[in-house]
């Protein structure tokens, strides 16, 4: 669809003043541009570093409810196990108080996993260097 | 039952427009099928007319795609690497299904499909199998080493693996749980809020007066909605690469 194309290339070009003849005005001209921008890219830079300490605006609604979510699923997928191995075993109470405890941890294991700079969600990455 | 206009729970019924049974199972096409369709139709058609100019210079609609096939390429290569590549259309296609499946929702009168356990467990699920089976395929026995840390003293190892292999058992819960009940809630409270303007305004004048509270909530609730839309959307697919990256790189 050659309409939703606006033409502004054209305009883009004509905006710009007439190559000047002369090549040390040509470096001239490049120097100015680049200096602006290394002005520009600092700019971004530094936009960029204060939004990823504050975390945006979404970012941290989606970053608490996902760590909530994580441990809870922890507990509730214990409590399920527990369930189940006390309904095939018959050992009632303490099937669901074991499993329990175990998705306890690892619900603060998800939480860990997910904040830690280090580590993606399973192992620790560095740890590749070690070897296997 | 009578049908209360208010009630904020009406929104999730499954209602089957075509009965379909085989056997004593239900496979009616329900309204819950039918948005899963418009959503899969309307993604594909999108995708397919935005990229059918193949403009250099990319039209306004064709950058939309663009921005989005390298959101998704970005955030996939960041997560799992080069090689998580390969996994590129089955996170596309699980990113754009659940975004626009979670953006139709918020069209007045439309189903939003996510807001059920079930279809967001099935795509959780989907998403554990292709890890499990690839890992496997890849690695194999070696892909149970993502249960055993290493620098674990021995006497804690059953223990450690235990904790680890029910928090990876939780992986799909928590997936699932987080879009499923981002996606309930949401609606339930705007509902909730927009049942306050009716039955104020059932208070005469003063209560039309008053209902102007509740609609200004509602308008910031819609807005908060889109944005958690689009969210949970992402935090499904981020998710979604991080555990493809486990099955490409099982713990060394």
């Amino acid at each position: 669809m050659p309409q939703e194309r606006d033409g502004t290339g054209d305009e883009a070009v004509s905006s710009v003043p007439a190559a000047p003849e002369d090549p040390v005005l040509w470096d001239k001209r490049r120097e100015e541009l680049q200096r602006r921008l290394a002005i520009h890219r600092e700019r971004n830079a530094a936009e960029e570093q204060r939004e990823r300490k504050t975390g945006g605006t979404g970012q941290g609604i989606a970053e608490g409810l996902k760590l909530a979510s994580e441990f809870a699923a922890g507990i509730i997928v214990g409590a399920a196990i527990g369930y189940f191995v006390d309904k095939l075993a018959g050992t009632t109470p303490f099937g669901l108080i074991f499993f329990l405890m175990i998705g306890f941890a690892a619900g603060i294991r998800n939480i860990l996993r997910s904040v830690s700079p280090t580590t993606t969600s399973g192992q620790i990455r560095p740890k590749d260097d070690a070897g296997s | 039952m009578e049908y209360d206009p208010t009630d904020p729970i009406h929104q999730f019924q499954i209602s089957s427009i075509v009965p379909i049974k085989i056997g004593s199972w239900d496979f009616s096409f329900t309204n819950s099928a039918l948005f899963m369709v418009l959503t899969v139709a309307v993604t594909a058609a999108f995708l397919y007319y935005t990229t059918r100019g193949r403009g250099l210079v990319p039209s306004r609609a064709q950058s939309v795609t663009e921005l989005t096939y390298e959101f998704t390429a970005n955030m996939l290569r960041d997560a799992a690497g080069t090689a998580g590549m390969r996994f590129f259309p089955f996170v596309f296609a699980i990113f754009l299904f659940v975004l626009v499946a979670n953006l139709f929702g918020m069209i007045p009168f439309f189903f939003t499909v996510t807001s059920h356990l079930i279809v967001t467990f099935a795509l959780a699920m989907l998403v554990m199998t292709v890890v499990v089976v690839y890992g496997l395929m890849k690695h194999g026995l070696h892909f149970f080493h993502l249960f055993v840390p290493s620098g674990v003293p021995g006497i804690l190892m059953p223990l450690v693996v235990l904790i680890e292999v029910v928090s990876f058992l939780s992986r799909p819960v928590s997936l699932s749980v987080r879009l499923f009940a981002n996606m309930l809630a949401g609606h339930i409270t705007l509902k909730v809020f927009a049942g306050f303007i009716v039955s104020l305004s059932a208070f005469g004048f003063v209560g039309v007066i008053g209902s102007i509270l509740p609609l200004l909530m509602v308008i910031a609730l819609t807005a908060l909605e889109f944005l958690v839309a689009a969210l949970q959307a992402y935090v499904f697919a981020v998710l979604t690469c991080m555990y493809l990256n486990d099955a490409l790189h099982p713990g060394h």
